[in-house]
């Protein structure tokens, strides 16, 4: 106890030394700040490591319990862990033990979840109720039988002193090594189970079927998935306390799915923000008096997980529109290059210069489609920068070399689609042009080469097949019969 | 354009999951008075063409007009038969219950269900022969009994025009020859029934017209001339594998936008 | 008693009706939230209205008034909206961006509560547990009569509630069970889910002080859970959850009083017990409902098996009677015989004979069982019903391996109706596939040594 006693005079002090140093601010603030970061005091050092590496363990576990659909769960859990902290204390004295101990106290936490694992399996297997409500009952019961423990709790003397509603709001600062060091050893017996399991649970997430089928054990594993979750909260339970956990469990592991949709580095990104958030929560904590340590770190996980909904590579809000609007310039350019190109085929061979043979004006080009003139205009300045059109003498624009190659593979390629939709799907000819407008700029290298294969046999060497609709040639016709007769083989 | 002699009218209608066009371009109309089936292999987008009628699911483009008016304003006109596992059996309500569900369009907000819907609900239930089921809770129902309900929902709509989808999938054949049978008694009180059907041995003897439906409408007419083997073959044989695949390249692309 | 519980009208009676009036307050709008599956959303909304209230908190320094309810509506609306913009933007389930929504409004209230702990009397730890006990002590003057505030307001949301779930009780069931037909009918079923979520945020503000949060989203699940095991109709679904919250509320109340004393403590927390109560009401329900309790189920298990197995016994002794040909000597078999030949245990026979016995089926000596005549006039429909089945089952083209088992099950739930329609349809209704006679309705064997 004098370890505690201990521990809680010099919180006092730091508290206390942390309120002088804000009314004195400037520079005594910024002493103060250096001096967390260079992890002068011991026990900033202890409470920081152990909140990251809580957080991280969280966010291991979170990953799996979201892919699971079972995000809310850990919601259940963590309130389901609380009645056994109360029996814990008020037994163990009558088996022997010190009710006061952390161990007996987490064993008590530990057990009770597990019993709330159980109790969530049963409720499920009743007619008529669904998930939702097996975990709300679970969570609600649970929670309010441990509180009415509590309440009784407080009223044996060394009750109080043990500080058992620490475990609801939780209290980071008043971690001591030891503690860390249990949050330190669960963490890794953590990432052990998944690194032994990894393959099981991702299969138990992707398809409970197939891993059935496959020979696992569901119950088992979601009885591992829990237990991993019961094992999380236990040491989470008094550095952001039982509320809180949830929110340890949940948001790392959501906001990871923004940055990738490879599981392992879902993983590590989530274990990388559970971490990040479980660090500068406690800094922030110890830092201004009046944060409530547990609020600050989910406060801070929130806005991390805000941060990826912006910003995330895979998923992320923002690079979801830049890369709409970078697809949208790219289509255009595109269309550019095949609106010159196929206007002046369409002109054939009437215009005598060769530069004619590759311009076409502007209010031509305008006329193409449903452009404005300033989107257009925004184009033509983007394509000539990029050395595929020149504004020639004339005014018109006019396709470099480049240029040209760039529009024959696109015509080309715009072609074999319409070849296609037209000859297997049925489409009516005059609505192929826009259908394959819309394809034509995600076909990939091995889906052209297979369309070539398809309609292409009979007229190999004709790099670019001819338009279907608009000059409706008996090249075409040719190719169309052809190759619808192949199909009726 | 719109006629109200018409009682569905589909024009140049995509729809898109995500982006990925689920049926293109999907022009047809019903006549009047008329059985119509939709036929088409899983996938090809019949129920979500069906739900895009109702306004369930947001149109890429295209219109549709329901008695010559956009579907809002027609809504009280059209009966809708969902599939049977949209919705949760274990739901604590009776048969009698859930057929009154379909008057509750024409109760209206805050309107009490009376006596008089309670006994139109119990007609309709006559009407499909399970009149004595009326007090039982659905989850004691078969799966045939399921489906005479939810026509019986509809029916009890009074409705122009019933939208219905795959009623006979998975029933007993004294429920399929009485669904059958309604929908004749329907035809001959000038009603319109557009119904996704997955057998096609018994097409031509139900359906007055069928739309052959594969992502886009293959063929649609008059069920003689259009139920053909070849256009069968052009439904179901020419798997688009190409089209699917160039789609699915296009979702993956816009996934990530 | 009333001394025994130092019971007083005014203080026990208000701490009462406090906890029953909030417990059927939460549970009326809690049926939907059972229904809908969204149980969590009571919990979610239920916390998230915290920063709400924080902030009303610090606006009007007061615990009470239309802008505290102003704020745990917007908390509760942004709860439902934040959901789903985050579950449709970040494809994560319901579930997830849930978790995420709350638990960063819950973070951003405890925050609020801390700073605004200096200038109002308030505590996270009342948020969570609420002081029930506390309720009568905070009244107001009205009319010249002091009235408990808390309760007053409560009994506002509860008659609210009533008239929400009488009033919409129509457009709740159908958007619960078929948002798509609701939609269609002209129900919007987005806005009366929203609807809902400012009823559950209103209940959920209401209750904190009194009662905290614990009780309040006990009392949105676990009765209408409970009912639902208890019931299929959706009206007495609603009334069987109000009448499980009230009883768990008297039954919180009065345990809280007794159980600490009967323990040697001074008190354990009412709202606690409240909730502690309904969970072993949900439990009794769980366990004993006549339609979905387990161990009614179980009960009915067991009682079916002993009932085929009290037939297979009769049937298996009119059997030995039939193949010894013993008209003159008494139908005997030992127990250990039977048993083996029943595949089932010494004692369930045990227990299957002296049912039929006092049933006056047969009779028993030591280790010898006997038919009776009323006990052999059964049998023998009941080896009917076999051997007519059997026989179908061969013309219906059943392969001779299978008929036997088929037959031993189908037996058990032969009437007499059916005997004669199986009859009227075998070419031949004397013999069975293996050559047995088939008894007929109502010739039986005499008693053989009467």
């Amino acid at each position: 106890m004098s370890v505690h006693l201990q521990i809680f005079v010099q919180l006092l002090q730091s508290a206390s030394e942390c309120v002088l140093v804000l009314l004195a601010a400037g520079t005594g603030f910024r002493e103060r700040l250096s001096s967390l970061l260079l992890f002068e005091h011991y026990n900033t050092r202890i409470v920081l490591l152990g909140a990251t590496l809580l957080g991280l363990a969280a966010g291991l576990v979170g990953c799996f319990t979201l892919l699971r659909r079972r995000a809310l769960v850990g919601d259940a859990l963590s309130h389901a862990t609380l009645p056994g902290v109360g029996l814990a204390f008020l037994l163990a004295p009558l088996m022997g033990f010190d009710g006061s101990s952390r161990l007996v106290l987490l064993a008590g936490a530990a057990a009770s979840g597990i019993a709330g694992a159980v109790a969530i399996l049963f409720i499920r297997s009743l007619p008529r109720l669904k998930e939702d409500a097996a975990l709300g009952i679970v969570l609600s019961v649970f929670f309010g039988a441990g509180v009415a423990l509590l309440t009784v709790v407080q009223q044996v003397p060394a009750g109080r002193a043990a500080g058992l509603d620490r475990y609801i709001f939780g209290q980071t600062a008043s971690m001591t090594a030891a503690d860390a060091r249990l949050i330190a050893l669960t963490a890794a017996l953590v990432a052990l189970l998944i690194g032994l399991n990894f393959r099981s649970l991702t299969l138990l997430c992707f398809d409970e079927g197939y891993a059935a089928a496959r020979g696992y054990s569901i119950s088992l594993l979601d009885l591992l998935l829990m237990s991993l979750v019961v094992l999380i909260t236990m040491i989470g339970l008094q550095a952001v306390g039982l509320i809180l956990m949830i929110a340890m469990l949940v948001i790392p592991a959501a906001a990871a799915r923004f940055w990738t949709n490879r599981l392992w580095v879902m993983l590590l990104i989530s274990g990388l923000i559970g971490g990040l958030s479980g660090f500068f929560g406690a800094l922030l904590s110890a830092l201004f008096a009046d944060l409530p340590s547990g609020a600050v770190i989910v406060l801070t996980c929130g806005v991390l997980f805000f941060g990826s909904l912006l910003l995330g590579r895979e998923r992320g809000v923002l690079v979801r529109s830049m890369r709409r609007s970078e697809l949208a310039a790219a289509i255009d350019r595109e269309h550019l290059l095949r609106g010159i190109w196929e206007l002046r085929e369409s002109a054939g061979e009437e215009s005598a210069s060769e530069s004619d043979r590759r311009a076409a004006g502007f209010e031509e080009l305008l006329n193409l489609r449903s452009w404005s003139a300033g989107r257009l205009r925004a184009q033509i300045r983007k394509a000539s920068a990029e050395g595929l059109v020149w504004l020639n003498s004339l005014g018109a624009v006019e396709l470099t070399r480049r240029g040209v190659m760039e529009a024959e593979r696109l015509v080309h390629h715009h072609r074999l689609w319409e070849l296609y939709l037209i000859t297997h799907a049925d489409v009516a000819a005059s609505r192929v042009d826009r259908e394959a407008d819309a394809i034509e700029h995600v076909l990939e290298p091995e889906l052209i080469a297979r369309l070539e294969e398809l309609l292409l046999q009979r007229q190999r060497g004709s790099a670019i097949p001819a338009s279907p609709h608009d000059i409706a040639g008996a090249a075409v016709q040719q190719s169309v019969a052809a190759v619808q007769e192949d199909r009726r083989k | 354009m719109s006629n109200p002699a018409i009682p569905l009218s589909i024009q140049d209608l995509t729809v898109a999951w995500h982006r990925r066009p689920v049926i293109w371009d999907v022009e047809f109309d019903v006549s009047p008075g008329r059985l119509v089936g939709i036929v088409g292999p899983n996938g090809a987008g019949k129920s979500t063409l069906l739900k895009a009628v109702m306004d369930l699911v947001p149109k890429a483009s295209g219109r549709v007009e329901i008695f010559g008016q956009p579907w809002h304003a027609a809504r009280h006109r059209v009966g809708y038969v969902p599939q049977r596992e949209s919705v949760d059996w274990d739901f604590p309500v009776s048969v009698l219950d859930v057929v009154t569900m379909g008057l509750y369009g024409q109760i209206g907000w805050f309107g009490r269900v009376r006596r008089r819907h309670r006994e139109a609900a119990r007609r309709a239930l006559e009407q499909v022969g399970i009149g004595e089921l009326a007090d039982r809770q659905i989850s004691q129902l078969s799966g045939g009994q399921q489906q005479r309900t939810f026509l019986a929902r509809a029916l009890v709509q009074e409705a122009d025009l019933y939208l219905m989808d795959e009623p006979f999938a998975a029933v007993d054949a004294a429920t399929e020859q009485a669904i059958v049978e309604i929908l004749r008694s329907m035809r001959a009180a000038g009603r319109t029934a557009v119904v996704i059907h997955h057998d096609l041995h018994t097409v031509p003897d139900y359906f007055d017209s069928v739309v052959l439906l594969n992502m886009r409408v293959v063929a649609e007419g008059p069920t003689q001339e259009v139920f053909t083997r070849e256009n069968l073959e052009r439904t179901y044989g020419g798997r688009l594998t190409l089209l699917e695949e160039a789609t699915e390249a296009l979702r993956r692309r816009e996934q990530r936008l | 008693m009333t001394d025994a519980l130092s019971w007083t009208w005014h203080y026990d009676g208000v701490i009462l009706l406090t906890g029953i009036l909030c417990a059927v307050a939460a549970s009326l709008p809690g049926n939907f939230l059972v229904l809908r599956r969204t149980s969590l959303l009571g919990d979610a909304v239920s916390h998230a209205v915290l920063p709400g209230i924080a902030a009303a908190f610090l606006l009007t320094h007061s615990r009470t008034g239309p802008i505290l309810f102003a704020g745990a509506v917007v908390a509760g609306l942004l709860t439902a909206l934040l959901t789903e913009l985050i579950r449709d933007i970040g494809s994560v389930d319901e579930g997830a961006s849930t978790g995420v929504v709350f638990t960063t409004l819950f973070a951003a209230g405890l925050v609020l509560i801390v700073q605004a702990a200096d200038s109002v009397d308030l505590d996270p730890g009342c948020v969570l547990y609420g002081a029930l006990e506390d309720s009568p002590l905070q009244t107001f003057r009205m009319g010249g009569l002091e009235l408990p505030r808390v309760t007053l307001t409560l009994a506002a949301v509860l008659l609210l509630n009533l008239v929400f779930v009488l009033l919409f009780f129509k457009e709740l069931l159908i958007s619960s069970f078929d948002p798509g037909l609701a939609t269609t009918g002209g129900y919007n079923a987005r806005l009366v889910h929203y609807l809902l979520m400012v009823i559950v945020a209103i209940t959920a503000v209401a209750s904190f002080e009194a009662a905290g949060n614990i009780l309040v989203v006990a009392m949105f699940i676990v009765p209408p859970s409970a009912a639902l095991l208890l019931t299929t109709r959706l009206s007495h679904m609603i009334w069987i959850s109000a009448g499980i919250a009230a009883t768990a509320a008297v039954m919180g109340h009065f345990s809280a009083l007794i159980l600490p004393r009967w323990a040697g403590y001074r008190s354990i927390s009412t709202a606690g017990m409240m909730t502690l109560c309904v969970g072993l009401l949900f439990l009794a329900a769980a366990l004993l409902s006549p339609s979905a309790g387990v161990l009614t189920g179980w009960v009915r298990r067991v009682r079916l098996s002993l009932r085929i197995l009290c037939e297979d016994l009769l049937a298996l002794l009119y059997r030995i009677e039939e193949r010894s040909g013993a008209r003159e000597i008494s139908t005997i078999a030992s127990v250990e015989e039977l048993s083996r030949k029943l595949l089932c245990g010494r004692r369930m026979l045990i227990v299957a004979g002296w049912i039929q016995a006092r049933q006056g089926r047969l009779t028993r000596e030591g280790d010898i069982l006997k038919l009776t005549d009323t006990g052999r006039r059964e049998a023998a429909l009941l080896v009917r019903s076999h051997r007519l089945w059997e026989s179908y089952l061969v013309t219906e083209g059943v392969g001779r391996g299978r008929i036997h088992r088929q037959a031993e099950t189908l037996e058990h739930y032969t009437s007499e109706g059916l005997r004669s329609r199986l009859d009227t349809g075998l070419p031949d209704g004397t013999l069975d596939p293996h050559g047995s006679p088939i008894p007929g309705e109502h010739d039986f064997r005499s008693p053989p040594d009467a």
